[in-house]
Protein backbone atom coordinates (compact mmCIF):
# COMPACT_ATOMS: atom_id res chain seq x y z
CA UNK A 1 0.00 0.00 0.00
CA UNK A 2 1.18 3.60 -0.75
CA UNK A 3 2.48 5.36 2.33
CA UNK A 4 0.48 8.75 1.41
CA UNK A 5 1.71 10.45 4.72
CA UNK A 6 5.50 10.15 3.26
CA UNK A 7 4.74 10.80 -0.19
CA UNK A 8 5.03 13.70 -1.84
CA UNK A 9 3.39 15.30 -4.83
CA UNK A 10 6.25 15.74 -6.69
CA UNK A 11 7.18 12.13 -6.11
CA UNK A 12 3.51 10.55 -6.76
CA UNK A 13 3.18 12.70 -9.95
CA UNK A 14 6.62 11.03 -11.18
CA UNK A 15 5.32 7.92 -10.57
CA UNK A 16 1.75 8.43 -12.26
CA UNK A 17 3.59 9.75 -15.04
CA UNK A 18 6.15 6.18 -15.10
CA UNK A 19 2.99 4.29 -14.64
CA UNK A 20 4.53 3.08 -11.40
CA UNK A 21 1.25 3.71 -9.57
CA UNK A 22 -2.11 4.80 -10.84
CA UNK A 23 -4.11 7.78 -9.14
CA UNK A 24 -7.02 4.97 -8.52
CA UNK A 25 -4.14 3.52 -6.39
CA UNK A 26 -3.31 6.97 -4.83
CA UNK A 27 -6.77 7.59 -4.22
CA UNK A 28 -7.45 4.29 -2.56
CA UNK A 29 -4.87 4.83 -0.21
CA UNK A 30 -6.29 8.56 0.93
CA UNK A 31 -9.47 6.57 1.53
CA UNK A 32 -8.04 3.69 3.64
CA UNK A 33 -6.80 6.33 5.94
CA UNK A 34 -9.75 8.19 6.00
CA UNK A 35 -12.26 5.41 6.67
CA UNK A 36 -9.03 4.25 9.91
CA UNK A 37 -9.20 7.92 11.35
CA UNK A 38 -11.43 9.93 10.25
CA UNK A 39 -14.35 8.94 12.69
CA UNK A 40 -12.18 10.04 15.46
CA UNK A 41 -10.12 12.79 14.29
CA UNK A 42 -12.62 14.11 12.07
CA UNK A 43 -11.15 15.97 9.30
CA UNK A 44 -13.31 15.96 6.76
CA UNK A 45 -17.00 16.86 6.84
CA UNK A 46 -17.77 14.80 3.37
CA UNK A 47 -15.80 12.39 1.32
CA UNK A 48 -17.31 13.02 -2.07
CA UNK A 49 -18.94 9.81 -3.28
CA UNK A 50 -17.22 9.68 -6.77
CA UNK A 51 -13.51 10.26 -6.02
CA UNK A 52 -12.76 7.01 -7.63
CA UNK A 53 -14.54 7.83 -11.02
CA UNK A 54 -12.61 11.20 -10.59
CA UNK A 55 -9.45 9.34 -10.31
CA UNK A 56 -10.15 6.78 -13.24
CA UNK A 57 -11.05 9.91 -15.05
CA UNK A 58 -7.59 11.40 -14.22
CA UNK A 59 -5.74 8.08 -15.08
CA UNK A 60 -7.25 8.25 -18.91
CA UNK A 61 -5.96 12.02 -18.82
CA UNK A 62 -1.99 10.73 -18.23
CA UNK A 63 -1.87 8.15 -20.10
CA UNK A 64 -3.14 9.88 -23.44
CA UNK A 65 -0.43 12.11 -22.10
CA UNK A 66 -2.91 15.22 -21.42
CA UNK A 67 -1.24 15.17 -17.27
CA UNK A 68 -0.30 18.13 -15.47
CA UNK A 69 1.85 18.45 -12.43
CA UNK A 70 -1.26 17.68 -10.24
CA UNK A 71 -3.22 15.33 -12.38
CA UNK A 72 -4.54 12.14 -10.47
CA UNK A 73 -3.37 13.81 -7.33
CA UNK A 74 -5.61 13.85 -4.30
CA UNK A 75 -6.69 17.44 -3.04
CA UNK A 76 -8.60 18.06 0.15
CA UNK A 77 -10.98 21.59 0.17
CA UNK A 78 -11.73 23.73 2.71
CA UNK A 79 -15.93 23.62 3.72
CA UNK A 80 -15.74 27.47 2.48
CA UNK A 81 -15.31 27.00 -1.24
CA UNK A 82 -17.72 26.24 -3.61
CA UNK A 83 -17.75 23.10 -5.83
CA UNK A 84 -20.80 22.89 -8.08
CA UNK A 85 -23.61 20.75 -7.07
CA UNK A 86 -21.94 20.57 -3.77
CA UNK A 87 -23.00 20.48 -0.50
CA UNK A 88 -20.61 23.25 1.46
CA UNK A 89 -20.96 24.59 4.85
CA UNK A 90 -18.32 26.37 6.00
CA UNK A 91 -18.44 24.77 9.33
CA UNK A 92 -21.65 26.05 10.13
CA UNK A 93 -25.54 24.73 10.67
CA UNK A 94 -26.37 27.75 9.04
CA UNK A 95 -25.70 26.31 5.71
CA UNK A 96 -25.69 22.75 6.54
CA UNK A 97 -27.65 21.52 3.44
CA UNK A 98 -26.18 24.64 1.33
CA UNK A 99 -25.35 23.26 -2.09
CA UNK A 100 -22.84 25.49 -4.40
CA UNK A 101 -23.94 26.66 -7.72
CA UNK A 102 -21.00 27.07 -9.39
CA UNK A 103 -17.36 26.45 -9.06
CA UNK A 104 -14.91 28.32 -7.15
CA UNK A 105 -12.31 30.32 -9.69
CA UNK A 106 -9.31 27.60 -7.82
CA UNK A 107 -11.44 24.63 -8.44
CA UNK A 108 -11.76 25.38 -12.02
CA UNK A 109 -8.12 25.67 -12.30
CA UNK A 110 -8.06 22.18 -10.23
CA UNK A 111 -10.74 20.71 -12.22
CA UNK A 112 -8.60 21.91 -15.07
CA UNK A 113 -5.60 19.86 -13.81
CA UNK A 114 -6.71 17.35 -13.34
CA UNK A 115 -6.88 16.83 -9.70
CA UNK A 116 -8.96 14.72 -7.80
CA UNK A 117 -11.13 16.70 -5.39
CA UNK A 118 -11.65 14.08 -2.19
CA UNK A 119 -14.00 16.08 0.49
CA UNK A 120 -14.65 19.06 2.19
CA UNK A 121 -12.34 19.90 5.60
CA UNK A 122 -13.70 20.36 8.48
CA UNK A 123 -13.21 24.11 10.09
CA UNK A 124 -13.84 27.10 12.41
CA UNK A 125 -17.90 28.42 11.55
CA UNK A 126 -16.69 30.87 8.61
CA UNK A 127 -13.49 30.40 9.24
CA UNK A 128 -13.10 32.51 13.00
CA UNK A 129 -10.93 30.81 15.03
CA UNK A 130 -7.21 29.34 15.73
CA UNK A 131 -8.43 25.52 16.60
CA UNK A 132 -11.00 24.42 14.96
CA UNK A 133 -13.12 24.43 18.22
CA UNK A 134 -15.58 26.23 16.47
CA UNK A 135 -16.84 24.36 14.12
CA UNK A 136 -20.94 23.79 14.38
CA UNK A 137 -19.76 19.75 13.27
CA UNK A 138 -17.48 19.48 15.95
CA UNK A 139 -13.49 20.06 16.53
CA UNK A 140 -10.75 18.52 14.07
CA UNK A 141 -7.90 16.68 16.59
CA UNK A 142 -4.82 17.24 15.66
CA UNK A 143 -3.02 13.82 13.89
CA UNK A 144 0.20 14.24 15.85
CA UNK A 145 -1.37 14.46 19.15
CA UNK A 146 -4.59 13.71 19.40
CA UNK A 147 -5.53 15.95 22.89
CA UNK A 148 -4.63 19.02 21.15
CA UNK A 149 -6.05 21.04 18.34
CA UNK A 150 -4.74 21.50 15.10
CA UNK A 151 -5.03 25.29 14.94
CA UNK A 152 -7.29 27.01 12.82
CA UNK A 153 -9.46 27.66 11.22
CA UNK A 154 -8.01 25.50 8.16
CA UNK A 155 -7.65 22.81 10.67
CA UNK A 156 -9.22 20.31 8.38
CA UNK A 157 -7.39 20.89 5.35
CA UNK A 158 -3.91 20.87 7.77
CA UNK A 159 -5.35 17.36 9.28
CA UNK A 160 -5.39 16.03 6.03
CA UNK A 161 -2.08 16.79 4.54
CA UNK A 162 -0.57 15.67 7.66
CA UNK A 163 -1.97 12.47 8.32
CA UNK A 164 -1.83 10.73 4.91
CA UNK A 165 -5.42 11.67 3.73
CA UNK A 166 -4.75 14.18 1.14
CA UNK A 167 -1.53 14.92 -0.19
CA UNK A 168 -2.72 18.44 -0.70
CA UNK A 169 -5.02 20.86 0.10
CA UNK A 170 -6.16 24.40 0.23
CA UNK A 171 -7.20 26.61 2.94
CA UNK A 172 -8.28 29.90 3.50
CA UNK A 173 -6.17 32.87 5.18
CA UNK A 174 -7.82 36.03 6.98
CA UNK A 175 -5.05 36.19 10.01
CA UNK A 176 -3.28 33.03 10.00
CA UNK A 177 -5.96 30.62 8.95
CA UNK A 178 -3.25 28.46 6.63
CA UNK A 179 -0.44 29.54 8.45
CA UNK A 180 -1.37 28.81 11.71
CA UNK A 181 -2.23 25.14 11.43
CA UNK A 182 0.33 24.49 9.03
CA UNK A 183 2.68 25.33 11.75
CA UNK A 184 0.39 22.96 14.28
CA UNK A 185 0.58 20.18 11.98
CA UNK A 186 4.29 19.94 11.03
CA UNK A 187 3.83 21.17 7.09
CA UNK A 188 4.10 23.85 4.55
CA UNK A 189 1.38 26.66 4.39
CA UNK A 190 1.27 29.53 2.46
CA UNK A 191 -0.62 32.77 2.00
CA UNK A 192 0.05 34.79 -1.18
CA UNK A 193 -0.29 38.10 -1.97
CA UNK A 194 -3.58 39.82 -1.46
CA UNK A 195 -5.25 39.78 -5.24
CA UNK A 196 -3.50 36.89 -6.40
CA UNK A 197 -5.24 33.81 -6.00
CA UNK A 198 -8.88 35.18 -7.02
CA UNK A 199 -11.39 35.00 -3.99
CA UNK A 200 -14.51 34.12 -7.10
CA UNK A 201 -16.65 31.49 -4.63
CA UNK A 202 -14.70 31.16 -1.42
CA UNK A 203 -17.48 32.32 1.43
CA UNK A 204 -16.18 35.84 2.40
CA UNK A 205 -15.31 36.70 5.73
CA UNK A 206 -13.25 39.73 5.76
CA UNK A 207 -12.99 40.31 2.00
CA UNK A 208 -9.98 42.56 2.45
CA UNK A 209 -7.97 40.17 4.43
CA UNK A 210 -9.16 36.92 2.77
CA UNK A 211 -6.76 34.78 0.17
CA UNK A 212 -7.02 31.12 -0.60
CA UNK A 213 -3.63 29.35 -0.52
CA UNK A 214 -2.09 25.82 -0.46
CA UNK A 215 -1.22 22.84 2.28
CA UNK A 216 1.75 20.78 1.28
CA UNK A 217 4.57 18.92 2.65
CA UNK A 218 7.02 20.99 1.33
CA UNK A 219 7.69 23.90 -0.45
CA UNK A 220 7.94 22.42 -3.75
CA UNK A 221 4.63 20.48 -3.54
CA UNK A 222 3.37 23.38 -2.14
CA UNK A 223 4.37 26.14 -5.57
CA UNK A 224 2.91 22.95 -7.54
CA UNK A 225 -0.85 23.94 -5.91
CA UNK A 226 -0.26 27.95 -5.77
CA UNK A 227 0.86 27.44 -9.67
CA UNK A 228 -2.16 25.27 -10.51
CA UNK A 229 -4.74 28.42 -8.81
CA UNK A 230 -2.82 31.58 -9.68
CA UNK A 231 -3.88 33.65 -12.05
CA UNK A 232 -6.03 37.01 -12.57
CA UNK A 233 -9.88 36.53 -12.89
CA UNK A 234 -12.82 39.03 -14.14
CA UNK A 235 -15.23 37.68 -11.48
CA UNK A 236 -12.87 39.17 -8.54
CA UNK A 237 -12.80 42.90 -8.20
CA UNK A 238 -9.37 42.64 -6.70
CA UNK A 239 -7.74 40.13 -9.13
CA UNK A 240 -4.26 40.66 -10.31
CA UNK A 241 -1.58 38.87 -12.66
CA UNK A 242 1.04 37.69 -10.61
CA UNK A 243 3.29 36.77 -13.56
CA UNK A 244 4.90 39.50 -15.29
CA UNK A 245 5.23 41.65 -12.27
CA UNK A 246 8.58 43.13 -12.20
CA UNK A 247 8.86 42.79 -8.13
CA UNK A 248 9.16 39.47 -8.88
CA UNK A 249 12.66 38.46 -7.70
CA UNK A 250 13.75 35.76 -9.16
CA UNK A 251 13.18 32.42 -7.65
CA UNK A 252 16.73 31.06 -7.25
CA UNK A 253 19.60 31.37 -5.94
CA UNK A 254 18.43 33.53 -2.74
CA UNK A 255 21.71 32.88 -1.06
CA UNK A 256 22.41 36.83 -0.36
CA UNK A 257 19.90 37.70 0.77
CA UNK A 258 18.76 40.02 4.02
CA UNK A 259 16.34 38.08 6.33
CA UNK A 260 15.28 41.04 8.83
CA UNK A 261 13.97 40.15 12.48
CA UNK A 262 11.93 42.46 14.61
CA UNK A 263 13.69 41.77 17.93
CA UNK A 264 11.13 44.01 19.85
CA UNK A 265 8.51 41.45 19.04
CA UNK A 266 10.06 37.96 20.58
CA UNK A 267 10.51 39.83 23.80
CA UNK A 268 8.32 37.65 25.88
CA UNK A 269 5.29 35.57 25.37
CA UNK A 270 6.98 33.09 23.16
CA UNK A 271 7.35 29.30 23.92
CA UNK A 272 11.28 28.70 24.71
CA UNK A 273 11.40 25.83 22.38
CA UNK A 274 9.71 27.83 19.22
CA UNK A 275 12.56 30.62 20.12
CA UNK A 276 15.05 27.91 19.94
CA UNK A 277 14.26 26.32 17.04
CA UNK A 278 13.43 29.89 15.26
CA UNK A 279 17.43 30.77 16.07
CA UNK A 280 18.53 27.49 14.82
CA UNK A 281 16.61 27.91 11.57
CA UNK A 282 18.36 31.55 11.11
CA UNK A 283 21.83 29.72 11.77
CA UNK A 284 21.14 27.28 9.03
CA UNK A 285 20.39 29.66 6.81
CA UNK A 286 23.11 32.18 7.37
CA UNK A 287 25.41 29.05 6.93
CA UNK A 288 23.99 28.50 3.55
CA UNK A 289 24.63 32.79 2.58
CA UNK A 290 21.61 34.37 3.85
CA UNK A 291 22.62 37.44 5.94
CA UNK A 292 20.44 38.09 9.20
CA UNK A 293 19.55 41.46 9.87
CA UNK A 294 17.84 43.01 13.04
CA UNK A 295 14.68 45.54 12.29
CA UNK A 296 12.44 47.47 13.83
CA UNK A 297 8.22 47.46 12.63
CA UNK A 298 7.12 50.07 15.15
CA UNK A 299 3.71 50.54 13.95
CA UNK A 300 2.86 46.58 12.86
CA UNK A 301 3.19 45.53 16.40
CA UNK A 302 -0.28 47.21 16.01
CA UNK A 303 -1.68 45.08 13.62
CA UNK A 304 -3.35 42.60 16.20
CA UNK A 305 -5.89 45.38 17.14
CA UNK A 306 -5.85 46.70 13.52
CA UNK A 307 -7.14 43.68 12.92
CA UNK A 308 -10.09 43.06 15.50
CA UNK A 309 -11.58 46.07 14.24
CA UNK A 310 -11.18 45.72 10.62
CA UNK A 311 -11.99 41.96 10.50
CA UNK A 312 -15.06 41.74 12.83
CA UNK A 313 -16.63 45.30 10.91
CA UNK A 314 -16.10 43.28 7.45
CA UNK A 315 -17.48 39.95 9.00
CA UNK A 316 -21.21 41.91 10.42
CA UNK A 317 -21.26 42.87 7.15
CA UNK A 318 -20.66 39.93 5.26
CA UNK A 319 -22.52 37.86 6.97
CA UNK A 320 -25.73 40.28 6.83
CA UNK A 321 -26.63 38.79 4.01
CA UNK A 322 -27.53 35.26 6.04
CA UNK A 323 -30.94 35.40 6.93
CA UNK A 324 -32.87 32.81 5.86
CA UNK A 325 -34.06 34.42 2.75
CA UNK A 326 -32.26 33.46 0.09
CA UNK A 327 -30.57 31.09 1.37
CA UNK A 328 -29.30 29.00 4.47
CA UNK A 329 -31.20 27.96 7.32
CA UNK A 330 -34.57 29.85 7.85
CA UNK A 331 -36.39 29.74 11.37
CA UNK A 332 -39.68 31.10 10.93
CA UNK A 333 -40.86 33.22 13.14
CA UNK A 334 -44.06 35.94 13.63
CA UNK A 335 -42.96 38.34 11.08
CA UNK A 336 -40.07 39.35 8.87
CA UNK A 337 -37.66 40.37 11.46
CA UNK A 338 -38.80 38.21 13.35
CA UNK A 339 -37.80 35.09 11.08
CA UNK A 340 -34.24 36.76 10.39
CA UNK A 341 -33.94 36.86 14.68
CA UNK A 342 -34.40 33.07 14.71
CA UNK A 343 -32.68 32.29 11.55
CA UNK A 344 -29.66 33.83 12.92
CA UNK A 345 -29.61 33.00 16.48
CA UNK A 346 -30.37 29.05 15.48
CA UNK A 347 -27.81 28.95 12.69
CA UNK A 348 -25.01 30.94 14.05
CA UNK A 349 -22.47 29.53 16.61
CA UNK A 350 -21.29 31.57 19.49
CA UNK A 351 -18.05 32.82 17.97
CA UNK A 352 -19.35 34.08 14.69
CA UNK A 353 -22.43 36.01 17.22
CA UNK A 354 -19.28 37.65 18.88
CA UNK A 355 -17.79 38.57 16.06
CA UNK A 356 -21.01 39.56 14.36
CA UNK A 357 -21.90 42.15 17.72
CA UNK A 358 -18.16 43.53 17.86
CA UNK A 359 -18.58 44.22 13.94
CA UNK A 360 -21.75 45.97 14.85
CA UNK A 361 -20.34 48.08 17.78
CA UNK A 362 -17.13 49.47 15.36
CA UNK A 363 -19.30 50.42 12.58
CA UNK A 364 -21.94 52.13 14.87
CA UNK A 365 -22.61 55.72 14.91
CA UNK A 366 -20.30 57.20 17.40
CA UNK A 367 -17.77 54.72 17.38
CA UNK A 368 -17.06 54.80 13.69
CA UNK A 369 -13.90 57.29 13.74
CA UNK A 370 -12.28 56.28 17.08
CA UNK A 371 -11.88 52.66 15.96
CA UNK A 372 -12.86 52.05 12.00
CA UNK A 373 -11.41 54.65 10.32
CA UNK A 374 -8.26 55.30 12.50
CA UNK A 375 -7.87 51.44 12.22
CA UNK A 376 -7.52 51.84 8.58
CA UNK A 377 -5.45 54.93 9.17
CA UNK A 378 -2.72 52.63 11.07
CA UNK A 379 -3.21 49.55 8.39
CA UNK A 380 -2.01 51.94 5.46
CA UNK A 381 1.02 52.95 8.19
CA UNK A 382 1.31 49.38 8.45
CA UNK A 383 1.49 48.83 5.11
CA UNK A 384 3.86 51.64 4.09
CA UNK A 385 5.82 50.22 6.84
CA UNK A 386 6.56 46.86 5.23
CA UNK A 387 7.17 48.79 1.74
CA UNK A 388 9.82 50.30 3.42
CA UNK A 389 11.53 47.70 5.26
CA UNK A 390 11.73 45.79 1.99
CA UNK A 391 14.11 48.51 0.70
CA UNK A 392 16.56 47.27 3.43
CA UNK A 393 16.11 43.56 3.70
CA UNK A 394 14.78 40.81 1.74
CA UNK A 395 12.17 38.60 4.10
CA UNK A 396 11.12 39.43 7.17
CA UNK A 397 11.17 36.78 9.45
CA UNK A 398 9.46 35.65 12.72
CA UNK A 399 8.04 32.29 14.75
CA UNK A 400 5.07 31.48 13.02
CA UNK A 401 3.50 31.47 16.46
CA UNK A 402 4.64 31.80 19.56
CA UNK A 403 3.18 28.36 21.33
CA UNK A 404 3.38 24.77 19.73
CA UNK A 405 -0.22 22.83 19.28
CA UNK A 406 -2.25 24.00 22.67
CA UNK A 407 -4.91 21.48 24.08
CA UNK A 408 -8.59 21.52 23.79
CA UNK A 409 -10.22 24.37 25.96
CA UNK A 410 -6.90 25.60 27.07
CA UNK A 411 -8.24 29.04 25.21
CA UNK A 412 -11.54 29.70 26.40
CA UNK A 413 -11.15 33.64 26.55
CA UNK A 414 -11.43 34.87 23.48
CA UNK A 415 -8.54 37.04 23.59
CA UNK A 416 -6.62 34.49 24.68
CA UNK A 417 -7.25 32.73 21.62
CA UNK A 418 -6.80 36.35 19.08
CA UNK A 419 -3.50 36.53 20.12
CA UNK A 420 -2.43 33.29 18.69
CA UNK A 421 -2.44 35.18 15.61
CA UNK A 422 0.01 37.65 16.79
CA UNK A 423 2.48 37.06 13.68
CA UNK A 424 0.80 35.81 11.20
CA UNK A 425 -2.10 38.98 11.36
CA UNK A 426 0.71 41.58 10.28
CA UNK A 427 0.80 40.24 6.51
CA UNK A 428 -3.07 39.94 5.93
CA UNK A 429 -3.00 43.94 6.77
CA UNK A 430 0.05 44.71 4.87
CA UNK A 431 -1.19 42.47 1.74
CA UNK A 432 1.70 40.89 1.50
CA UNK A 433 2.80 37.17 1.14
CA UNK A 434 3.78 35.04 3.85
CA UNK A 435 4.74 31.29 4.16
CA UNK A 436 5.01 28.86 7.57
CA UNK A 437 7.93 26.52 6.98
CA UNK A 438 8.70 23.76 10.07
CA UNK A 439 11.36 24.46 11.88
CA UNK A 440 11.76 21.36 14.50
CA UNK A 441 9.84 19.69 17.38
CA UNK A 442 9.59 20.59 21.15
CA UNK A 443 10.30 18.35 23.04
CA UNK A 444 7.45 16.91 23.58
CA UNK A 445 7.27 15.94 20.01
CA UNK A 446 4.68 18.96 18.86
CA UNK A 447 6.30 20.61 15.76
CA UNK A 448 7.28 24.89 15.66
CA UNK A 449 7.33 26.67 12.42
CA UNK A 450 9.34 30.05 11.17
CA UNK A 451 7.36 32.06 8.92
CA UNK A 452 9.21 34.42 6.12
CA UNK A 453 7.27 37.19 4.73
CA UNK A 454 7.96 38.96 1.04
CA UNK A 455 7.39 42.26 -0.91
CA UNK A 456 4.30 42.30 -2.11
CA UNK A 457 3.93 39.85 -5.39
CA UNK A 458 7.03 38.46 -4.08
CA UNK A 459 5.29 35.16 -3.88
CA UNK A 460 7.11 32.70 -5.66
CA UNK A 461 11.03 33.65 -4.06
CA UNK A 462 9.29 32.40 -0.75
CA UNK A 463 8.66 28.93 -1.77
CA UNK A 464 12.26 28.38 -2.43
CA UNK A 465 13.70 29.60 1.64
CA UNK A 466 11.96 26.37 2.54
CA UNK A 467 13.92 24.15 0.25
CA UNK A 468 17.00 26.02 1.30
CA UNK A 469 16.29 25.48 4.89
CA UNK A 470 15.06 21.17 4.23
CA UNK A 471 18.35 20.55 2.46
CA UNK A 472 20.56 22.07 5.23
CA UNK A 473 18.92 20.30 8.47
CA UNK B 1 -20.75 49.49 27.84
CA UNK B 2 -23.57 47.99 29.85
CA UNK B 3 -26.00 45.04 29.33
CA UNK B 4 -28.45 47.44 26.87
CA UNK B 5 -25.84 48.02 24.99
CA UNK B 6 -25.10 44.65 23.83
CA UNK B 7 -29.49 44.40 23.61
CA UNK B 8 -29.49 47.16 21.24
CA UNK B 9 -26.18 46.12 19.23
CA UNK B 10 -27.93 42.51 18.77
CA UNK B 11 -31.18 44.14 17.78
CA UNK B 12 -29.31 45.87 14.99
CA UNK B 13 -27.43 42.75 14.02
CA UNK B 14 -30.51 40.46 14.18
CA UNK B 15 -29.62 38.21 16.59
CA UNK B 16 -31.24 36.67 19.75
CA UNK B 17 -29.42 36.38 22.72
CA UNK B 18 -30.02 35.07 26.80
CA UNK B 19 -29.35 36.89 29.49
CA UNK B 20 -26.04 34.56 29.97
CA UNK B 21 -24.95 35.33 26.64
CA UNK B 22 -25.87 39.13 27.15
CA UNK B 23 -23.21 38.98 30.18
CA UNK B 24 -20.64 36.71 28.70
CA UNK B 25 -20.47 39.01 25.68
CA UNK B 26 -20.43 42.08 27.64
CA UNK B 27 -17.30 40.44 29.41
CA UNK B 28 -15.11 38.96 26.04
CA UNK B 29 -16.23 42.78 24.36
CA UNK B 30 -15.02 44.93 27.15
CA UNK B 31 -11.67 42.71 26.94
CA UNK B 32 -11.30 42.97 23.31
CA UNK B 33 -12.43 46.56 23.10
CA UNK B 34 -9.43 46.90 26.03
CA UNK B 35 -6.67 45.31 23.20
CA UNK B 36 -7.66 47.28 20.44
CA UNK B 37 -7.69 50.57 21.96
CA UNK B 38 -4.04 50.70 21.75
CA UNK B 39 -4.76 52.24 18.32
CA UNK B 40 -5.77 55.36 19.66
CA UNK B 41 -2.42 56.16 20.95
CA UNK B 42 -0.62 55.24 17.13
CA UNK B 43 0.26 59.30 15.91
CA UNK B 44 -0.28 58.54 12.49
CA UNK B 45 0.02 61.67 9.78
CA UNK B 46 -3.45 63.44 9.51
CA UNK B 47 -5.02 61.50 6.67
CA UNK B 48 -7.79 60.36 5.76
CA UNK B 49 -8.35 56.49 6.30
CA UNK B 50 -7.13 55.00 2.41
CA UNK B 51 -9.76 51.73 2.01
CA UNK B 52 -8.09 49.15 -0.38
CA UNK B 53 -11.11 48.77 -2.30
CA UNK B 54 -12.17 48.65 -5.48
CA UNK B 55 -15.17 49.29 -7.66
CA UNK B 56 -16.91 46.08 -8.06
CA UNK B 57 -17.67 47.08 -11.94
CA UNK B 58 -13.87 47.43 -12.78
CA UNK B 59 -12.13 50.28 -15.23
CA UNK B 60 -9.99 47.64 -16.66
CA UNK B 61 -12.03 45.42 -18.33
CA UNK B 62 -14.62 45.86 -20.65
CA UNK B 63 -18.27 43.88 -19.32
CA UNK B 64 -18.73 42.12 -22.49
CA UNK B 65 -15.35 40.63 -22.15
CA UNK B 66 -16.52 38.82 -19.44
CA UNK B 67 -16.52 35.49 -20.38
CA UNK B 68 -20.18 34.00 -20.11
CA UNK B 69 -20.60 30.97 -16.75
CA UNK B 70 -23.35 29.02 -16.81
CA UNK B 71 -25.54 29.15 -14.14
CA UNK B 72 -28.35 26.37 -12.88
CA UNK B 73 -31.92 28.39 -12.48
CA UNK B 74 -33.33 25.29 -10.98
CA UNK B 75 -30.21 24.62 -8.54
CA UNK B 76 -30.25 28.32 -7.07
CA UNK B 77 -34.33 28.00 -6.86
CA UNK B 78 -33.61 24.98 -4.90
CA UNK B 79 -31.35 26.47 -2.48
CA UNK B 80 -34.23 28.85 -0.90
CA UNK B 81 -35.56 28.00 1.99
CA UNK B 82 -38.73 28.78 0.43
CA UNK B 83 -39.79 29.26 -2.78
CA UNK B 84 -42.98 29.67 -5.19
CA UNK B 85 -43.51 29.98 -8.99
CA UNK B 86 -39.73 30.13 -9.41
CA UNK B 87 -39.03 32.93 -6.45
CA UNK B 88 -38.35 33.27 -3.33
CA UNK B 89 -41.18 33.23 -0.68
CA UNK B 90 -41.23 35.71 2.36
CA UNK B 91 -43.37 36.40 4.87
CA UNK B 92 -44.96 39.94 4.07
CA UNK B 93 -43.60 42.74 5.13
CA UNK B 94 -46.23 45.54 5.77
Amino acid sequence: MIDIKNLTIKKAGEMLKNGEITSVDLVSACLLNIEEKNKELNIFLEVFSDVLDQAKKADEMIKSGRGTALTGIPIATKDNILINGRKVSAGSKMLENYTATYDAFVIEKLKKAGAVLIGRTNMDEFAMGSSTENSAYGPVKNPIDPTRVPGGSSGGSAGAVSVGMALGALGSDTGGSIRQPASFCGLVGMKPSYDVVSRSGVMAMASSLDQIGPFAKNSEDAKIIFDCIVGKDEMDSTSVPLRGLASQLEARPLSGKIIGVPREWLADGIDKEVLQNFEISLEKLKKVGYEIKDISLPYSKYALAVYYILMPAEVSTNLSRLDGVRYGLRKEGENVFDTYSKSRSVGFGSETRRRIILGTYVLSHGYYDAYYNKAWKVRRAIAKEYEDIFKTVDFVATPTTPTTAFKFGEKSDPLQMYLCDIFTVPANIAGVPAISIPSGVSEEGLPTAIQFTGPLFSDESLFAIEQDLRENI
Amino acid sequence: MEIKDIERLAELAKIELTDTEKENLLKDLDGILGYVKQIESVEVKDVPPTYISKNVWREDIARQDLAEKEFSYEEIIKQFPDAQDGFVKVKKIL
